[in-house]
């Protein structure tokens, strides 16, 4: 027991080294595209947590994720936006005189983004988590649709359609955006092992029965909810510092269909499988850009291949995996060093000779 | 003896754990439960029978907040709790079990027993999460008294074992020791030897008098298994089609002609 926590330990640090060195090695060497890539699942990373704490652990079906992450995007582009580049982006319309002044580092408007995103999460979630299921799914569609016209008009503060750019772009140091994702992950780790992770639990098996312990039902949907729109607030704060420029467009509510695919298919209920279905994910929508470009095959030209076929293919995909692998790569389980070492012990036994010759006998 | 009467009647009030007045259920036009005077003692176990339909579990989610009475009043412990919410309920030490067992299916035995130690957690979300010390000693404490619980409960052995694996006598005794991880001091079973061959039903009889004795507790529950019923019961309270048709000790009930009419007189009601 003992030594197996020991064993377990040292696996950690190993490993927190091995990502560090790789992190580090893969700034310094791999071409912008793919440390670009590498980036984007990280804060894909992030913000498909946050949507697993609030989906998969709590069992609350919201789709807001898009409004959370582009609240966090706009307050990182504002206020961070150095402020002699401000007149130049802000060309049709000046920006609104308050703020126009106010420069904040990327430290302070990361975190900012990701207060208001809570605070947006716990006034629609205030009137709206006392609903069940469907509604709550429709009701939060509803709100990232709100937020992204506001960001279209409000254009003394967003820039309107035109959008921010020249946004100071942090998140592209691969140290920025697996930092804070590393940071999240171990937040959420924490929390979900927790007592009030435990609650969570409850009310998504059974809301009545965990109602009937004690648990106060609004209180703690309301606490997943904003903690999940603070974590995707940080994360659309990364995703705009990344792109260098945000505008309305980016944040339609199909930006959320993106997480919800990496929740289901990682597993609803499974931090890891988050993080691996991210790294699928992000990298197979990279994958599906080649069917968007036109394919010829010997001399002739295959029509199916043209802008908007890499989306039949996601869609499909998506179809496939909630028919045939409806608890996705992981389920509501987790990697451990246990679960590692006892698959290969397995293995092992049934390799070896006489854990075969123990078969053959049965 | 000029004090006589105001001691007297603090020490009854007192003593009575759960009383309600009135208490109605109207769904459209259905009355489920009509006007239903409970009285219920400190350290009594108490039944309330009738046949499918009578109105039973509407008055236990009355009592534990799941239903607001449509009129009525209900208090614990002399505090009026009328259309306060479940959780609420709970945490005023009155906790319960369900008809149709209501595990936390997928979790383990042990973090069923834990998940209702939570909201005695004075820790807020950052210091658990962060694990400060008052947090670690919280949990600490917690696990603690849920290991002990389940070892009382003859379930240690299953601690790690997924709720729902387990066979169903020992889901309804889990379901028993979830309520009990509330710390309660009266308990409601709704149908608790539900489902139970007569050895089982006989165990949970035992089981439950022993609970009773361990835990200091009042014991408030629906039951059709009439052996069970009339062992352990101090009073019985039978309802029928929402009416309270009978009260008083197992004797006075099996004398009862209203009682015996409803179990006993029509013919479908013999051949369940």
């Amino acid at each position: 027991m003992n030594n197996k926590k020991k064993r377990n330990i040292i696996c950690t640090a190993v490993l927190a080294v091995i990502v560090l060195i790789l992190i580090n090695f893969a700034n310094d060497n791999l071409d912008a595209y793919i440390v670009r890539i590498l980036n984007l699942c990280a804060i894909y990373t992030i913000i498909g947590l946050s949507m697993n704490l609030i989906n998969g652990f709590t069992g609350l079906f919201s789709l807001g994720q898009a409004g959370f992450m582009a609240i966090g995007a706009y307050s990182v582009a504002v206020f961070n936006l150095p402020l002699d580049m401000r007149s130049s982006v802000f060309y049709m319309v000046p920006m609104n005189p308050i703020i126009a002044n106010i420069h904040l580092d990327f430290v302070p408007a990361l975190l900012l983004g990701g207060v208001l995103a809570g605070l947006a999460a716990f006034l629609i979630g205030a009137p709206v988590l006392r609903l069940r299921g469907d509604y709550l799914a429709i009701a939060t569609l509803g709100f990232s649709e709100i937020i992204r016209i506001l960001l279209t008009n409000w254009q003394s503060v967003t820039n309107g359609a035109l959008g921010i750019n020249k946004i100071p772009d942090n998140a592209n140091n691969m140290w920025w955006s697996f930092g804070v994702a590393i940071i999240v992950i171990i937040l959420i780790a924490l929390l979900i092992k927790s007592s009030y992770g435990r609650a969570f639990k409850a009310i998504r098996e059974d809301d009545i029965a965990a109602e009937a312990m004690g648990i106060n039902l609004f209180k703690h949907k309301v606490m997943s909810f904003v903690i999940g729109g603070f974590f995707a607030g940080i994360g659309g704060g990364l995703y705009a510092s990344l792109l260098g420029t945000v505008d309305p467009k980016q944040f339609y509510f199909t930006l959320t269909y993106n997480f919800l695919l990496i929740i289901v298919l990682g597993g609803m209920g499974s931090i890891s499988g988050t993080i691996i279905a991210s790294f699928i994910v992000t990298g197979g929508l990279e994958l599906l850009r080649y069917f968007d470009e036109p394919l010829t095959v010997a001399g002739y030209e295959l029509t199916m291949f043209r802008a908007g076929f890499s989306m039949v293919i996601y869609s499909v995909l998506l179809m496939v995996i909630v028919l045939f692998f409806r608890n996705g790569i992981m389920g509501r389980t987790e990697l451990s060093w246990d679960r590692f070492f006892n698959f290969f012990a397995k293995i092992k036994t049934r390799f070896s000779p006489k854990a075969a010759k123990e078969d053959g006998t049965k | 003896m000029s004090i006589k009467d105001p001691a007297i009647d603090k020490v009854i009030d007192k003593n009575v754990v759960l009383r309600t007045e009135n208490m109605t259920m109207q769904f459209g036009g259905v009355v489920a439960v009509d006007n239903l005077h409970l009285t219920i003692r400190e350290h009594q176990i108490v039944a309330l029978i009738g046949p499918n339909g009578a109105g039973k579990t509407t008055a236990f989610n009355m009592i534990t907040g799941v239903y607001t009475p449509s009129s009525g009043k209900i208090f614990l412990r002399g505090e009026d709790i009328t259309g306060m919410s479940p959780d609420k309920i709970t945490r005023k030490g009155c906790a319960r079990t369900f008809q149709n067992i209501r595990l936390f299916k997928d979790l383990t035995v042990f973090e069923n027993i834990i998940i209702a130690k939570h909201f005695s957690m004075k820790s807020n979300v950052f210091s658990a999460t962060l694990r400060l010390p008052s947090a670690i000693r919280e949990e600490k404490r917690m696990r603690e008294e849920s290991e002990q619980l389940l070892e009382r409960m003859g379930l240690a052995d299953a601690k790690n074992d997924i709720a729902s694996s387990l066979p169903y006598g020992k889901q309804r005794h889990l379901e028993i020791a979830r309520a009990l991880a509330t710390n309660p001091s009266l308990l409601l079973l709704d149908e608790p030897a539900a489902g139970m061959n007569p050895q089982e039903t006989e165990d949970l009889t035992a089981s439950i008098m022993q609970i009773r004795k361990d835990f200091d507790l009042t014991v408030f529950l629906i039951e059709h298994h009439m052996d069970l019923v009339m062992e352990i019961s101090d009073r019985i309270y039978v309802l029928d089609f929402g009416q309270t048709i009978g009260k008083g000790s197992p004797d006075e009930i099996q004398n009862n002609q209203r009682v015996v009419e409803a179990y006993l007189g029509v013919d479908d009601d013999a051949e369940n």
